[in-house]
C-alpha cells in the first residue's frame, strides 16, 4: 500500500470545552480527490486548516507529503506550502493588489528567481486557464463572487501545486456559477492532476468532483465511500444528507 | 488568584512581549521586501505631511500666543523665540506629532491588518509560504520607525514658523532675527534625545498597530475594535516612552 500524501491520525481538537475534531482519521492518496461533507459546525473547515498547518491540533498526528507537520513552525512548513494551493471560502484575494499582482506576488514568492517576463507570461496563462485574462488589471473589489473564486483558484494554481485544498468552493454562488466552478475544478483535475481535499456541502459539486466522499459529523467520520454508495446509505445522518 | 481580574490584560501583555521579540527574530534585511517598505514609507510618512503641517503650524502659533502675555508681564518678550524653540524641539513637537501620527498610522495599520485577518488574507499569505509577519509587520513597523523622526523634524520647522507668525504681530522682529534667537537657545543636546525618542515612538506606533490588527478575531466589528485599541494603546505607549526618555535624559 502506498503512503498517503495527506494523513490525519487520531486528531483531536477542541476550542475551550467544545471538541471540534474527535480522534479523526483521514488518509488521502496521491492524485485522489476526497470530498469532506458535513453540516455546518461539523468540523470541516477546521479539518482543512489542520492539513494546511493553519490550526494546531491538541492530540494526534498530521502528515503532509510524508512529513509530520503536527508541531511544525513556519520555517518547516514553508517548503511544503510551496507545493500547496488553497482556495478559501471567501477567495481571500489581497485587496490592495490587482488581480495580476495577486498571482504575480504568490508566484514571485514561490519562485523568487523568475524573470519578470516569464512571470507575466505565467500569470496571463493561468488567468486564461480560468477564463479571466481580461481581469488582469482589475482590483478584487470590482469582481463578482464567481470571478473572485476563479481568481482565487488561479492564485492557487499558479505554483503548480501537488496538493490543492478547497474550502467551500461553491458556497454563496448561484447554481449556474457554482456549476461553472465545479466544471473548472474538473478541468483542473484533468490538466494538473493534483491531490485534492474539497470541503463542501454542495452535493452536486461533491458528485462531480469526488473520487471518494467522507461524511463528517460532530468531529468524526461516520461514513466513507463513493457518491453512489453513500447515496444508498442507511445511516440516518448520511441518509438525511443525501435525501434532503 | 489576585491577578484573576486582570487575566486578559496580562495575557495581552504576554502576547505583545512575544510579538515584540518576534519582530527582532524576523527582522532580516536580506529577506525584507524593499518595495513594500518604500510603499509603507510613502503611505505612512509622506501622506501624513498635510496633517503634520497643519498641526505643527497651529502648535507653534498657539504656543506663542498663549505664552506672550505671561512673558510680557515680566518684560521677557524677547525670550519668547528661545522658549518656543526649546519647548517645541524638546517636548511639544515630538509628543504632539507622535500622538497625531498614532491616530493616523496605528489606526490605519490596525484596521488594515485586522481586515486582512478577518477576510483570511493573512491565512492566504501563510499557506502560500509568504511569511505574513515579515511582509506585513516588519515593513510597517520599520516604516513608522523611520518616518516619525523625519515628520517630527519637519513639525519642528513648521512649528517654529507658526511661532514666528504668532509673535510677528506683536514684536518688530524679522524671520532671520527670530530664527537666530531660536537657534542661539538650542544645543545639539536638546535635539539628539528628542530625535532618539521619536524613533521609539515610531517603533511602538507601528508595532502596536500591527499587533492589534494581526490578532483581530471574529467578524467585521473586530476591525473597528483593533483600530480603536491600536490608537489608545499606541498613545499610552508614547506617554510611557516619553516618561522613560525624560528620566534618562535628566540622569545624563
Amino acid at each position: 500500500m502506498t503512503t498517503p500524501l495527506i494523513a490525519l491520525e487520531q486528531v483531536y481538537k477542541a476550542y475551550g470545552p467544545k471538541a471540534v475534531l474527535v480522534n479523526l482519521n483521514l488518509a488521502v492518496y496521491a492524485g485522489e480527490h476526497v470530498v469532506v461533507l458535513g453540516r455546518s459546525g461539523s468540523g470541516k473547515s477546521v479539518t482543512i486548516k489542520c492539513i494546511a498547518g493553519l490550526t494546531k491540533i491538541d492530540q494526534g498526528v498530521v502528515r503532509l507529503m510524508g512529513h509530520d507537520i503536527t508541531h511544525s513552525d513556519e520555517n518547516a512548513l514553508s517548503p511544503l506550502r510551496q507545493k500547496m494551493g488553497f482556495l478559501f471560502q471567501s477567495a481571500a484575494l489581497y485587496d490592495s493588489m490587482t488581480v495580476g499582482d495577486n498571482l504575480a506576488f504568490t508566484l514571485h514568492n514561490n519562485q523568487p528567481g523568475l524573470a519578470p517576463e516569464v512571470l507575466e507570461k505565467k500569470v496571463r496563462a493561468t488567468l486564461q486557464n480560468v477564463g479571466l485574462e481580461s481581469a488582469i488589471n482589475l482590483m478584487p473589489g470590482a469582481l463578482s463572487g464567481g470571478m473572485r473564486k476563479r481568481i482565487g483558484l488561479a492564485r492557487a494554481l499558479i505554483i503548480d501545486p501537488e496538493v490543492l485544498l478547497y474550502d467551500e468552493p461553491t458556497a454563496g454562488l448561484d447554481p449556474i456559477t457554482a456549476k461553472e466552478i465545479t466544471d473548472l475544478m474538473l478541468r483542473i483535475k484533468a490538466d494538473y492532476h493534483p491531490t485534492a481535499v474539497i470541503i463542501t456541502h454542495d452535493l452536486a459539486c461533491a458528485a462531480h468532483t469526488a473520487d471518494r466522499i467522507v461524511v463528517l459529523h460532530e468531529g468524526q467520520i461516520i461514513q466513507s465511500g463513493t457518491y453512489e454508495a453513500l447515496a444508498q446509505s442507511e445511516h440516518p445522518m448520511v441518509h438525511a444528507f443525501f435525501n434532503p | 488568584m489576585a491577578f484573576r481580574p486582570y487575566e486578559n490584560e496580562l495575557v495581552g501583555l504576554g502576547q505583545f512581549t512575544l510579538f515584540f521579540g518576534r519582530f527582532f527574530r524576523e527582522l532580516n534585511f536580506k529577506t525584507l521586501s524593499g518595495r513594500e517598505l518604500l510603499k509603507q514609507c510613502y503611505e505612512l510618512g509622506y501622506r501624513s505631511l498635510p496633517l503634520v503641517t497643519t498641526t505643527g503650524l497651529i502648535m507653534g502659533w498657539v504656543l506663542t500666543i498663549q505664552s506672550r502675555p505671561a512673558m510680557a508681564k515680566f518684560g521677557a518678550e524677547s525670550w519668547i523665540p528661545g522658549m518656543v524653540g526649546l519647548s517645541l524641539v524638546r517636548e511639544i513637537a515630538p509628543v504632539i506629532t507622535a500622538l497625531i501620527c498614532a491616530g493616523r498610522m496605528a489606526s490605519g495599520i490596525g484596521a488594515e491588518l485586522g481586515s486582512m485577518r478577518v477576510t483570511e488574507q493573512i491565512d492566504a499569505m501563510e499557506v502560500s509560504a509568504i511569511r505574513p509577519f515579515r511582509y506585513l509587520v516588519v515593513t510597517r513597523t520599520l516604516a513608522t520607525t523611520l518616518m516619525l523622526p523625519i515628520l517630527v523634524l519637519y513639525a519642528d520647522a513648521i512649528g517654529l514658523l507658526g511661532g514666528y507668525l504668532g509673535i510677528s504681530r506683536h514684536l518688530d522682529l524679522t524671520l532671520g532675527h527670530y530664527l537666530r534667537q531660536v537657534f542661539d537657545s538650542l544645543a545639539f543636546s536638546d535635539l539628539i534625545p528628542a530625535v532618539i525618542k521619536t524613533y521609539c515612538f515610531g517603533f511602538f506606533i507601528g508595532l502596536v498597530g500591527c499587533f492589534k490588527g494581526f490578532h483581530a478575531q471574529g467578524g467585521t466589528e473586530s476591525v473597528g475594535r483593533a483600530a480603536n485599541q491600536a490608537v489608545v494603546t499606541a498613545s499610552l505607549s508614547i506617554f510611557l516612552v516619553d516618561l522613560i526618555a525624560v528620566q534618562l535624559t535628566d540622569l545624563l
